[in-house]
């Protein structure tokens, strides 16, 4: 099928464009830059929205914790900015382009919004649907309406900017989005410890974040994904790697990772360069990009072929569902958020669906993140929702679609 | 403000309604007696008083459920209830409504240290939970300033702040789970113990939906462990100007207290008079600004704050030393509202949300609207996230004086969305800023925002004459308007 492109160069062009197409009863395949396309179930329209042209920054205002920017943005574009006034996206936004083979850098602020990804901060900061204060955008109705707001707090009216984030495009082409930012930390250091199994890992990370001591990142790495690592001190242990990052002001930093040191037992401190390169890691599912080195391995995490879940848990019952995880199939796997993150990557079997969300009950929830588009077309990419809420997930997107123009099936068939 | 007129016919029908609701919620959770009703007549905003047709009280999930879908199908109102305080008559009941009060739902149901957070029953208070889990050394991070009263639940419902909300963030940021009931009887679980609710955002936008979206009856929220260290400076300066220069500072530099607060100088003269707090009478504006967190933090970031002040001219500065001195600092901020009560008969307090750098303009203006109402006005601020909260003196016993006020607190609102902000940071638009709501949303705006609340409540028999202007109905909000073929292909660029 030929598709058509139409690249707006401005939201008032957006609505003109879903206006034309609500009239021609044609879907559209909103994207960004396209960096995250695999992401998410198949969709097949004849016209693709491109909103790479919406872009640049709007307002930025660093004492007012907020930045103003058009959807189509380059994060490549905000990221640098927000660091030149020390500042950041605090919810650590993921970059995962290199997970499906593409350059790194290549996203846009609408897509990361879109599609909710947060990093290790996840745990203290929120995700990005916390950050998300205000959007601008063409519903599927072809209004240009906007939502929330350009201030850090504010309860007026209902909050659709939250609606919107992880929304993958189904409810509104997004124009324009209002973000908090906040100070990016002065200094950073990882306390880590070698050698502990799923269980006592995670017993470490919950006693670190049980302590008064702000850690803003707690992950797990089995010994086969801790080899895989690029940084030499968590390669070199030869062994599993539990991290525990501490960031803020030097003094802060210092005194904290002391205690920490002491309480956790740690084996290890890694200094700001290697922290920064490892927390990287962990956030872009770096272990499961696919790599040179392991090309036709047909083993292992980086293996290509493999499908790659993200599944969210109640932290204590993380070691639980890894274990069943690995038993059932043949998956690598690590933790993140204390343990309430499992990245999973996974020989392809027909049965990993049911293995995975069976493993998990109504812990929490699975998210296929790569697989090649047959395998997503013909299972649950999201997790299947007990049927009153899809029932109710239904009901919104058609409050802001009614016709299904927008992304239709991205998320669910027929959302 | 007009409320909705009341529907006669469900009226003429109560005992009816009363019957079919003691079917469900059996001896006192129903109340019809008038003296009895009269303790549901209005909530923290007690200028607007209405006696309901009938409370309910009921004591279980199912039993909120029945109602709900009862009502629905008798055609009646339901106005859902926590604790009643309120500042912008969320709770405000309805002459032909029945009030859903959730006072029964007070028991703690989970506290799980190992995945930090508590599932509770949403009357319980919300300083119940951080009592509930002090043992721990644990808390619950938002603090409105009615804490030792509101509920968990109505704080879902307004999205509730307090001062901590600029470091910890709103109830928003602080919720993992629901148990909700929509109009129609379905109970929904949203969330739980883990991260992210799979699917929409749908607890982000029940949060803050001020009760029109559906009836919350479980609630999780993450506890945080409590910072080691808390200290606090006060400062003070000599014009606002300085104040708000000085607050930029220290979020440029990096810092986000715990909590900082400027106070103005009517708001200073009446909190030092009324609880005695040491706070310096000379000055324009005064600063409390609290750092949290491991003493080594505390200790380094206090200097620099001091410092920040000094560079921007404060003419006072004081750096808590004990935890008793720390809390003398609070006790004049804590004590500002009732302090101002003493100094007047009423007032009325506001909740606005402006652009930090606006202060300025916004004080001078409203300074020359002070004069032209003639009526006073005191300033509190939380000054972190630039949510205002300017009381204004009034007295109800004087004809003309509440609609002199009420008209005075508008334009201040309205001041705040024509500089950039919002008319509403924490207290929620209820009925109180209702009718004000046009003035930050264009229609279109609020259209798609009543497009979601047919999605939850398609008959609107949920809280309404809240929130909303204007109501619309369900069919004719959804209704397409299609050009098939009368359109062209949009001048735009394509390949």
């Amino acid at each position: 099928m030929t598709v058509t492109t139409v690249k707006p160069d401005s939201a008032v062009q957006a609505a003109d464009a879903v206006r034309w197409a609500l009239s021609e009863g044609t879907p559209l395949d909103v994207a960004g830059s396209g960096s995250k396309r695999g992401l998410g179930r198949p969709i097949q329209t004849a016209y693709t929205l491109d909103l790479s042209g919406l872009s640049g920054v709007v307002a930025y205002e660093a004492e007012e914790l907020v930045l103003t920017a058009r959807a189509g943005t380059p994060m490549a574009e905000i990221l640098p900015m927000l660091a030149e006034r020390r500042q950041q996206l605090a919810f650590e936004p993921q970059d995962l382009g290199p997970l499906f083979g593409r350059p790194e850098g290549q996203g846009t602020l609408g897509g990361v919004i879109s599609c909710g990804l947060a990093g290790p901060r996840r745990i203290s900061a929120g995700s990005a649907r916390d950050h998300t204060l205000g959007i601008e955008g063409v519903n599927g109705r072809g209004d240009l309406y906007k939502g929330g707001g350009k201030v850090v707090k504010n309860v007026t009216g209902y909050d659709v900017p939250k609606l919107m984030a992880g929304s993958f495009g189904t409810l509104t082409v997004l124009t324009e989005l209002t973000v908090k930012v906040l100070p990016a930390p002065e200094d950073v250091r990882t306390l880590l410890l070698a050698g502990r199994e799923d269980a006592a890992a995670v017993a470490a990370l919950t006693a670190a974040l049980q302590s008064p001591y702000d850690v803003s990142g707690a992950a797990h790495l089995p010994a086969a994904v801790a080899a895989r690592s690029h940084v030499r001190a968590v390669a070199a242990a030869g062994r599993a790697v539990t991290l525990v990052r501490v960031e803020g002001f030097g003094p802060s930093v210092t005194a904290r990772v002391a205690a920490l040191k002491e309480e956790l037992g740690a084996d290890a401190v890694l200094d700001q360069d290697e922290s920064r390169a490892v927390w990287k890691e962990v956030r872009d599912v770096a272990y499961f990009c696919p790599s040179p080195a392991s090309a036709g391995e047909g083993r292992g995490g980086g293996d290509a072929s493999r499908h790659v879940w993200k599944i969210s848990v109640q932290p204590s019952e993380g070691p639980r569902v890894a274990e069943s995880i690995r038993w059932a199939l043949d998956a690598e796997l690590y933790f993140d958020w204390g343990g309430g993150l499992i990245w999973a990557a996974v020989a392809p079997t027909p049965d990993s669906a049911t293995a995975i969300r069976g493993a998990l009950g109504t812990a929490g929830h699975a998210t296929l993140v790569r697989a090649p588009e047959d395998v997503r077309t013909t299972t649950e990419v999201f997790h299947p929702l007990p049927d009153p809420v899809m029932a109710l997930s239904r009901r919104v997107k058609e409050s802001f679609d009614p016709c299904g123009i927008l992304n239709p099936g991205r998320m669910y068939a027929g959302v | 403000m007009r409320m909705p007129a009341p529907d006669d016919g469900v009226i003429a029908r109560r005992r009816e309604i009363i019957a079919a609701l003691r079917a469900i919620v059996p001896g006192e959770g129903v109340i019809a007696d008038e003296s009895e009703l009269r303790a549901y007549e209005c909530d923290g905003l007690t200028a607007y008083r209405q006696l309901p047709m009938v409370v309910v009280l009921p004591s279980t999930t199912e039993q909120v459920s029945q109602v709900l879908r009862t009502c629905k199908a008798m055609g009646v109102k339901v106005v859902p209830r926590g604790a009643g305080t309120s500042l912008s008559g969320g709770a405000l009941p309805l002459a032909d409504g029945v009030l859903l009060g959730m006072g029964k739902f007070n028991r703690i149901l989970d506290i799980d240290v190992a995945n930090r957070c508590v599932v509770t029953q949403p009357g319980v208070t919300n300083l119940g939970i951080s009592t509930a889990v002090a043992h721990e050394g644990f808390y619950y991070a938002p603090d409105p300033s009615s804490q030792i009263a509101c509920t968990i639940g109505g704080n879902i419902a307004e999205n509730s702040g307090g001062v901590h909300c600029l470091k910890y963030g709103l109830t928003t940021n602080n919720v993992l789970g629901l148990e909700m009931v929509l109009m129609d009887g379905t109970i929904l679980r949203l969330g739980g113990k883990h991260l992210d609710a799979g699917g929409y955002d749908l607890m982000g936008v029940v949060t803050g939906s001020e009760g029109l979206l559906g009836v919350v009856t479980e609630v999780t929220v993450r506890i945080l462990k409590k910072p080691a260290t808390a200290r606090a400076v006060l400062i003070g300066f000599p014009t606002s100007e300085q104040g708000g220069d000085c607050v930029a500072a220290i979020i440029a530099a990096g810092i986000i207290p715990g909590g900082m607060e400027m106070m103005d100088r009517p708001a200073i003269h009446a909190a030092e008079d009324f609880v005695h707090a040491g706070y310096p009478l000379d000055v324009e504006a005064l600063l409390i600004v609290e750092l949290d967190g491991p003493a080594a933090e505390v200790d380094h970031l206090i200097d620099e704050v001091a410092e920040i002040a000094r560079s921007k001219g404060c003419c006072y500065s004081r750096v808590s030393t004990s935890e008793e001195e720390r809390l003398s600092f609070w006790a004049g901020r804590k004590a500002a509202f009732p302090a101002v009560g003493r100094i007047s008969p009423d007032y009325y307090c506001m909740d606005g949300t402006i652009p930090r750098k606006a202060l300025p303009l916004v004080l001078h203006r409203m300074q020359e609207m002070s004069d032209r109402y003639a009526l006073r006005v005191a300033n509190v601020f939380h000054a972190g996230d630039g949510n205002l909260h300017p009381l204004i003196l009034y007295d109800a016993n004087k004809p003309g004086e509440l609609e002199r006020a009420e008209a005075f607190g508008n334009d201040i609102l309205r001041l705040c969305v024509e500089v950039g902000g919002v008319l509403t940071g924490e207290h929620g638009v209820g009925v109180e800023k209702r009718d004000l709501m046009t003035d930050q949303f264009d229609e279109v705006d609020l259209d798609q925002q009543q497009r979601i609340k047919c999605a939850f409540d398609p008959d609107g028999l949920l809280n309404p004459g809240k929130v909303f202007p204007k109501l619309h109905r369900c069919a004719e909000l959804g209704r397409v308007h299609i050009h098939k073929g009368e359109l062209r292909f949009p001048d735009i660029p394509r390949f």
